[in-house]
């Protein structure tokens, strides 16, 4: 039985980390920018809603509501006055850019909030449990992975059902022709960093509340995201999900053996997927 | 009448190579011009220049009495102007349907909902009513040139640009595809159309202009054009 509970524990951690994954896969597959600084980002997300919360008094459910437009409004100026400029045929440019960009938040926020950890308070919420028969399940990691499922359910309604859902999907099949039909492609990329951002202030949330964090602990998640994202197949959000799931059982079952085997069983099944499905587990037809 | 389009010495080169040199002519409102001449005479390059994928080194190009030179695509799109690709680019990710409807409501700036009767319309035109809701990945080489000529004509172009439609079809299906632009002709549309099979392009078009090394060596009636000395020798071997 306590195998059932490990794998039930590694599946509500895999939420988590496609939550970390989405916002990565969705700008990758919309404008081909790999985004080294979105664990930073999810991170600078995580100090917004903890300042909102020590401000203004309010529950962090309702603190990220209004971090999400803050959010929004930072990565869709970002892509528009900087990140646009780095796209084109040569992947270097926007790599370097936002591994430059990765650097500048962890020490901004470490100028701003210091190095100690930090952590954002549910109360009771925390330690909240329910039973569903032999396996216990925290009430939290529930309301990640439902989060998770959520928020691709949502990004697909997103693209396959509105019309700039409709502008991304053309867009991120030929930016040249969608701009001949009136498509403004750079208008386009901003909405969607923004896009990318709002999911990162969901993702911040649960990060904030789970566990402690501080300035530099983006780039783990960075990894843990590229993971999640590669094990699926790039450009699919529900491969993404699935990836998560894969790492976040392989380190719950990895853990289950001996505790300092954690982190390294998510990354052997990485690379046992790898092996297996060099393009991941759900790749797409073209490209 | 007014001209539509006019190029004045337009100019412009890739290191040595002179693809548009001095290029100019007018095209009053309403006329289908056709567009002849060898490969790499610079005709696709012609198109990218009025469309604004290219910007000319030198010269003026105006668009409803315009200067266009520097205006960026979408903003050319949104002023009436239509594309077809000599080789199909649709959006091959979304159905027909969609792929007609981002062309609409971007083309057009107009809501989804405006736009729906009108790529209705386009869709029984070109009639791919039948694949609407196919991925536009898996149509056949004549829907997609199809789907080429839908997509300009859903932004609802006052100037449609068609480059080399016709090519790689079958009689009959040449024969359908030269109704519907002439339908389209009828319609007050002016079209610009580079075309080899030059049997489609003078059913439709009431003047040629010949290019060759990037300069434009004919211009006028087809009869005329289809007559005169230069072009045979260029065209020696092609079945007029």
């Amino acid at each position: 039985m306590i195998w059932i509970d490990t794998i039930v524990q590694g599946v509500l951690l895999g939420g988590l980390y496609a939550l970390f994954a989405a916002g990565l896969s969705l700008v990758f597959g919309i404008m081909r920018l790999v985004n080294l600084a979105h664990g930073d980002l999810i991170v600078m997300g995580a100090y917004l809603i903890l300042v909102v919360v020590s401000v203004l008094g309010l529950n962090p459910f309702v603190a990220a509501l209004v971090a999400a437009p803050v959010m929004f409004s930072i990565g869709w100026v970002l892509q528009k006055a900087v990140l646009n400029r780095t796209l084109g045929d040569d992947i270097l440019p926007p790599l370097l850019v936002t591994f430059g960009l990765s650097v500048v938040i962890q020490n901004s926020l470490l100028e701003g909030f210091s190095a100690d950890s930090q952590r954002i308070s549910m109360g009771p919420l925390e330690t909240a449990s329910v039973a569903v028969g032999p396996v216990t399940m925290g009430l939290l990691p529930l309301l990640t992975f439902g989060s998770a499922i959520a928020v691709i359910v949502g990004l697909n309604q997103i693209f396959y059902r509105t019309a700039i859902g409709r502008a991304f999907r053309a867009t991120s099949d030929d930016p040249v022709t969608a701009s001949l039909m009136g498509i403004r492609p750079d208008r386009v990329f901003a909405t969607a960093m923004g896009l990318a951002l709002v999911v990162a202030t969901i993702a911040a949330l649960y990060l904030g509340t789970r566990s402690n964090f501080d300035p530099y602990v983006g780039p783990a998640r960075l990894i843990y995201a590229f993971e999640a994202v590669i094990i699926g197949g790039l450009g699919s959000l529900w491969g993404t999900l699935a990836g998560g799931i894969i790492i976040g059982v392989a380190q719950t079952v990895g853990a289950a053996i001996n505790p300092e085997w954690q982190i390294l069983a998510g990354h052997v099944a990485f690379l046992i997927v790898l092996l297996v499905r060099p393009r991941g587990l759900f790749p797409r037809a073209v490209d | 009448m007014g001209m539509i389009l006019s190029l004045h010495d337009v100019t412009k080169s890739f290191g040595a190579l002179k693809v548009a040199d001095g290029i100019s002519f007018d095209v009053p409102e309403g006329q289908a011009l056709g567009i002849i001449g060898p490969n790499g005479a610079g005709k696709s390059t012609l198109f990218n220049l009025i469309t604004g994928n290219l910007v000319p080194d030198a010269g003026r190009i105006k668009y409803q009495g315009r200067d266009v030179t520097r205006i960026p695509p979408m903003q050319r799109c949104l002023d009436g102007m239509g594309r077809s690709f000599q080789i199909p680019q649709p959006f091959t990710g979304l159905t027909v349907f969609e792929n007609l409807l981002v062309a609409a409501t971007h083309g057009q700036d107009r809501p989804e909902s405006a736009v729906v009767d009108h790529v209705a319309r386009v869709l029984d035109q070109t009639e791919l009513m039948g694949v609407a809701n196919t991925p536009a990945g898996g149509l056949s080489l004549l829907q997609r040139k199809r789907l080429e000529l839908a997509r300009a004509m859903a932004t609802q172009p006052k100037l449609l640009l068609l480059d080399e439609i016709a090519g790689g079809l079958t009689d009959g299906e040449c024969a359908a595809l030269i109704d519907t632009i002439r339908g389209l002709h009828a319609g007050g549309v002016t079209i610009i159309w580079i075309e080899h099979v030059l049997h489609a392009l003078t059913a439709v078009v009431e003047r040629l202009l010949v290019l060759d090394f990037g300069r434009v060596i004919g211009l006028g009636e087809p009869a005329e054009i289809m007559d005169s000395r230069e072009v045979r020798e260029i065209y020696l071997g092609i079945e007029v």
